[in-house]
């Protein structure tokens, strides 16, 4: 199998997690497209990977899960904390830094 | 033969998982998408070889961070937010960066590919992807960052207890 298809698909699940960010207001939604997003890079960088022959690829896509299960925490929380101020997850209405 | 078919069927499976997170207006069933998106990745990695990885991709992302989310949405009781009543010009410039990034990131695979040096022989995959090898470089080259996102987690646990404690106004 070809390495540039992986590399392709990976190319286009980045732009999808890129348009759900850019898109959506719900919060925890726009934190799922990040996922998709680094799941893509992850992907990106397990083929190639695979395609060189050299483990320290995968070790940074092991890496990259530990720092994206922090990240998908301490997020989780800040929304938790947002929501419980705010009553809402709309983006168009968390502006606390506007002014 | 087997490993092309297979790849085209959880490549698609995973673009329309994507869309239909993309998409779907409730956000459990948003989640629900990324769920049967981040198998068919893990999928895609055994395709490649990659068992350890495709293994650790079922259990933290399939399983911790996606529990993680559904708690959430389940304990903030959301409903879907009600729909834009028009098309604004910044969602359409949204929409025309993004297709932007795609068509940049798809000439530059197209490029690149022909400098890539020639793939490896499968056994030799098989033998890079195996939680021995991954373990072997883990443990003796990355110990110290290894150590160090040991920290990080800690960190970031105590951070989520702190925030979600906190009250902002």
């Amino acid at each position: 199998m070809d390495i540039s298809w992986y590399l392709e698909l990976s190319a286009v699940l980045f732009v999808i997690g890129v348009l759900g960010v850019l898109l959506r207001r719900n919060v925890i939604v726009i934190l799922m497209s990040v996922e998709v997003m680094l799941n893509a890079v992850n992907l990106t960088l397990v083929s190639l990977s695979q395609s060189m022959g050299d483990p320290a690829g995968q070790v940074l896509v092991f890496f990259a899960m530990s720092v994206a299960a922090a990240e998908a925490a301490v997020g989780l929380a800040i929304v938790i904390a947002l929501f419980r101020g705010k009553q809402t997850v709309d983006i168009t209405q968390i502006n606390l830094f506007k002014y | 033969m087997v490993a092309q078919y297979l790849f085209f069927l959880l490549a698609i499976v995973a673009v329309v998982a994507a869309l239909g997170m993309l998409l779907s207006r409730n956000p459990v069933t948003s989640a629900l998408w990324l769920i049967l998106n981040l198998f068919c990745i893990a999928g895609l990695y055994l395709t490649l070889n990659a068992q350890f990885i495709a293994v650790i991709q079922v259990l933290v992302y399939a399983g911790a961070i996606m529990v993680l989310f559904l708690f959430v949405i389940m304990l903030l009781n959301l409903a879907a937010l009600p729909a834009l009543q028009m098309v604004d010009v910044k969602r359409g410039f949204a929409f025309i960066l993004a297709m932007g990034v795609l068509a940049e990131l798809a000439y530059i695979v197209a490029r690149a590919v022909d400098a890539l040096p020639a793939p490896v022989a499968v056994d030799a995959a098989v033998e890079n992807g195996s939680a021995g090898t991954i373990a072997k470089v883990l443990f003796t080259q990355y110990a110290m960052p290894l150590e160090l996102v040991g920290v990080l987690l800690l960190v970031a646990t105590i951070g989520a207890v702190m925030f979600a404690k906190r009250r902002f106004a």
